[in-house]
Order: structure tokens, then sequence, then C-alpha cells
């Protein structure tokens, strides 16, 4: 899938679709699931984070709470681009997209709808709005490396 | 009436054509801080620049001069307050002061004895007596509010002979209404209960009176009225300044110590000022309070009065605003933009240059009440006009457009 980043009202609607119909949004109790809370005293924000990590791989990803429109469209196409990837491929996305956030060289091809955020770096404050979910994940992949993975 | 085109002039924030970044300067966070009159910033610059020597250490006359500037400083900030210069401690803040408040009191309470708080406190005046509280078993319990408000009627339904601390702000820092601080502290009083009074968004816009009021300790921060950073008050009375224990250990609060592990305090309210203290912010807190009183208190409470009145009643006339605190009393507007979360409000807001705040605002147990997990806020000071008003409301109403920011 590519966009056309010319089109400014693509990218916008694939934001407000995303924060208006949130994808993968439930709240898991299943314990075989990592989940981890983002929230902090400078955000709003209040999302959790529920990944099924297998062998290696990113098998199912899940999220619930709120925020506001960029935190939850991140999060959203974030939980529909994970599953199917081994856990130094989606550290590898959350790189790109981390680079991309920051203003630096990124590679588009990966990115999917998650390019509807190639501005944020316009607005610097918002830069942990748009990778929130993005960070859960990758502490959800490191405390799986904490049972001893590295 | 407020000239603010000539008040704006003795400020280096409004210097630059008035504008931030290309677009004129709408700053409405002053609940959260304020901006600094040039007579400000030379009161504090003067310590570095002309006098700098250590307070209440030096024999020599450079020493002395600056023990007479900042007690001279204490003097002008007590009358400020209408208290007596030996009850007024300078703090780092408000936080400090609330700080120094509970855990000065934490002797004289005990297992079972009760705080009374609001559930629209700032963390500041939560979190200290949630610590208390847990150390010594002590019971929290919280004002009914009335619409918001806290009452002499809700106070009521929860004093009684247990409860030995009311501690508010006289004015909320999400809703902005003002308590009748004097009613609540008699009420308080006649249960035996100590009254704290909260001053962080108070002081800076309504006269303060503590003889009055007759609260026994009142707190605040210099930064929230036209004053520096890490400037701040603890006002207490005398006898109890004198009876508590201060926080902080070190320097000139001693008048004695020994070998055998005892000491012996300084007078209040060096008991309260360990170690060496912010000399030049408390001059330049002093020249706030001179800048204020010169503008003079009522004056300023009724320019923000107006300010919120026409901001209220433009922002009524959006189809797409939530107001929840039309009847406030004070510059501060809350409201939410339907549809649209607090934040990306602020965002869309930021990008015309009008500075709100988003969030909980540090008052985390209010959530509830109103309903919804995060607001705007606009927060008005004597600087502010009607364009500033005009440029809000044009901004809200133009708030569905929030995702302009990333994409126009």
């Amino acid at each position: 899938m590519s966009f056309s980043l010319d089109d400014p009202m693509i990218l916008r609607g694939i934001i407000m679709d995303h924060y208006k119909n949130p994808r993968n949004f439930e709240e898991v109790k299943d314990p075989r699931y990592r989940t981890i809370h983002m929230d902090s005293a400078s955000c709003i924000d209040d999302i959790y984070i529920h990944v099924l990590i297998e062998d290696g791989k990113v098998v199912d990803c899940k999220w619930h709470g709120s925020g506001c429109a960029i935190s939850m469209a991140s999060t959203s196409i974030l939980s529909e681009q994970v599953p199917g990837l081994t856990v130094e491929e989606a550290e590898e996305r959350i790189d790109n997209f981390n680079h991309m956030l920051m203003g630096e060289a990124y590679s588009k091809d990966e990115l999917g709808e998650a390019i509807c955020f190639l501005n944020v770096h316009r607005e610097p404050a918002r830069i942990t709005c748009a990778n929130i979910g993005w960070r859960g994940l990758r502490k959800a992949l490191r405390e799986d490396g904490k049972d001893g993975q590295g | 009436m407020i000239d603010v085109a000539k008040i704006r002039k003795d400020f280096p924030m409004y210097s630059k054509g008035g504008l931030y970044r290309g677009l004129p300067l709408t700053y409405l966070d002053n609940a959260a801080t304020t901006f600094k009159p040039e007579a400000v910033l030379e009161a504090q610059d003067s310590y570095y620049r002309s006098f700098t020597a250590n307070a209440h250490r030096g024999d020599y006359s450079l020493a002395h001069d600056v023990d007479v500037a900042y007690e001279g400083a204490r003097k002008t900030v007590a009358a400020f307050l209408h208290a007596d210069p030996d009850e007024v401690c300078f703090t780092s803040g408000d936080t400090m002061g609330l700080n120094e408040v509970a855990f000065g009191l934490e002797k004289f309470l005990k297992k079972g004895d009760e705080i009374l708080l609001s559930e629209g406190e700032h963390a500041s005046n939560v979190l200290p007596w949630f610590v208390l509280a847990r150390r010594k078993g002590l019971v929290i319990r919280y004002i009914p509010l009335h619409d918001g408000r806290i009452t002499v009627e809700g106070l009521r339904s929860v004093l009684s002979e247990r409860t030995k601390v009311v501690s508010i702000a006289r004015v909320g820092n999400v809703l902005g209404y003002v308590s009748d601080v004097r009613s609540l502290c008699a009420l308080a009083h006649q249960y035996g209960a100590l009254f704290v009074e909260d001053g962080a968004q108070s002081v800076a816009h309504l006269p303060s009176d503590v003889k009055d009021t007759d609260v026994d300790f009142l707190v605040f921060s210099g930064h929230k009225m036209c004053g520096p950073l890490g400037i701040g008050v603890l006002y207490g009375k005398r006898d109890l300044l004198e009876r508590m224990d201060p926080l902080l250990y070190g320097g000139e609060m001693n008048a004695r110590f020994y070998e055998d592990g005892s000491w012996t305090y300084s007078d209040v309210p060096l008991k309260f000022e360990a170690g060496t203290q912010n000399i030049a912010g408390a001059l330049g807190l002093a020249a706030a309070c001179r800048y204020l009183s010169e503008l003079g208190l009522e004056q300023i409470a009724e320019h923000e009065r107006t300010l919120r009145r026409l901001a209220v009643e433009k922002l009524r006339r959006l189809s797409n605003v939530v107001l929840y605190n039309e009847d406030g009393d004070t510059g501060i507007v809350t409201f939410n933009v339907k549809d649209v979360f607090a934040q990306d409000v602020a965002s869309y807001l930021s990008s015309k240059g009008v500075f709100v705040r988003s969030g909980q605002h540090c008052a985390k147990l209010l959530p509830p009440l109103l309903s919804c997990q995060a607001t705007v806020r606009a927060s008005f000071y004597f600087y502010n006009d009607e364009a500033d008003v005009d440029r809000l409301v044009d901004g809200c109403a133009h708030a569905e457009d929030f995702l302009d920011v990333f994409f126009a």
C-alpha cells in the first residue's frame, strides 16, 4: 500500500478514521498477553497495550484507553501493523516510525498508513502523543527480553 | 480601568511587537505561571549585579546591606498579606510551603485524626497529606462540592471533633471558584481544626488579608504573581510556627547544636529557612507585591472578571463549546470543544498563537465530577485584553480543524 503524500485530505482521513473507529480496541485479560499501561503526569493519554508474543513473534496486539486523536489513531494503526512481525522486525518498525516523527531519514515503504504522521515533527510537543503506543509496544517487547532473550 | 496597552510596556514578553513566532502573543495560561514586569527583573537582578553576599552571615557592610534588603523584602510581602514580618517564611514555592505545613504538623497528629480536603485540590495540596496519612494512620476526607464549589454547608457536613486540619485552595485551579475562606475558617476553628489556605491561584488575583480571614497558614508561589521562579511564601501564625517542626535542617535555622545530638532552633521565621535562601527571588517577589499593589488587586480582579464574562458570552454562542464554569468568579474559563480531545484543541489554538492549558491541571480527583477526562483551561490576567478573548473564541470556533496543524 502506498499513499500520495501530496494529498493531505487522505492523510487526515486516515487519522480521523482510526480515531473515530479504533481497530483492535479491546481490553484483554488473557494472562498470556503482556500488558503495558502508558500514562504519565505530563500527558492525559491513558492507554493500555496488550501484546501476545510467542516464539519471538508478535502474534496479536490489542489496546484500549483514551487519549487525543493523534495518540489514539497512531496506536490503532500500530495494532494493525505489528502482528506477524518478529520481535526484531517490530523493533525496526518502531525505529523507522520514530525517525519519521523526529524529522530524520526514514523508509516510507514499511510505514503503510502510519505515513499520516509525517508532519508531527512540525509540532514537537506532539511527538510523544504520536508514539505513545509504539513506546508501549517497545516496553512489551523488551519485557520479553527480561525473561532471558537479552 | 486597567490600561492594557500601557501595562504591556512593562513586560519584556510583549516587547517584540507583542508577537511570538510571528503571531500575536495570546498567553492564556496564567494559572500556570505569569509574565514578569521589568521592575521584578530589575529587583532580582540588583542582588546579582549590585550587592551579592550571603544573608545573616557576615559582619561586613555589604552583607549588612543584603540583610536589610532581604528583611525589607519580607516586610513588603508581609504588608501585602496584612501579616507580621515574623510570620512570613520564604520557601521555594507553594509546593514546599504545603509540605512544610503538612510535615510540620506531623507531631501533633495521631491515628484516626481527620484531614479535610476537596476533590478539586491540586496535587501539591493532596499528596503531602496522603503521605502523612499513610505514615500516621490519618483519615483523609473530602468536603462535598456544591456545583463545583466549596461551601460552608459542605464543610459542616464533614467536620467533626476528629477533624484536625482543613486544607483547601481559596481559588480552585480548574474551575476558578472563590471559596469564602473567612467563613470556612471560622467554622473549622469552632471544631478546633487548623485551617490551611492554598493561595496559589488567589494571592495574585484577589486581595489577601490573613488578619481578616484568620487562617492559620497561607502558602503561595511567587511565579504565579509576576514574581520570579523558585520563591514562595509560607505564612503561619507565630505560635504555630514556634511549635511546629521545620521540614529542612541546616544552616541558619538552628541557634546551637551540641555533640550529644541536641540542638535549638533559630527564632521564626528563620527556623523555616535552612540553608542559603533565594535572596534574589525574595527581592523580586517584593517588587511583584509592589507592582500588583500599585495596580490594585480589586482592579485586577475586576479586569479578569470582565474578560471572563466576555469570553463566556462569546464561547456560549458557539454551538461546539461546552463550558464547565460559566458562573466562575475569576479569570479561569474551563471548557471543551465537542468531539475534539482537549489536547488537540490546545495544540490547534497554539498554531494560532493562543496558549492555553489542556489536561487535568494536576487536580486528578476532579475529572469524574466534570464527567470528562480532560478539559481546556484559559486563564486571564491583567495584561490580557479583549483581542485575546477574540482570538481564543475564533480558534475554538474552528477547532474541528485541529489536524490543520499537521497538514496545512
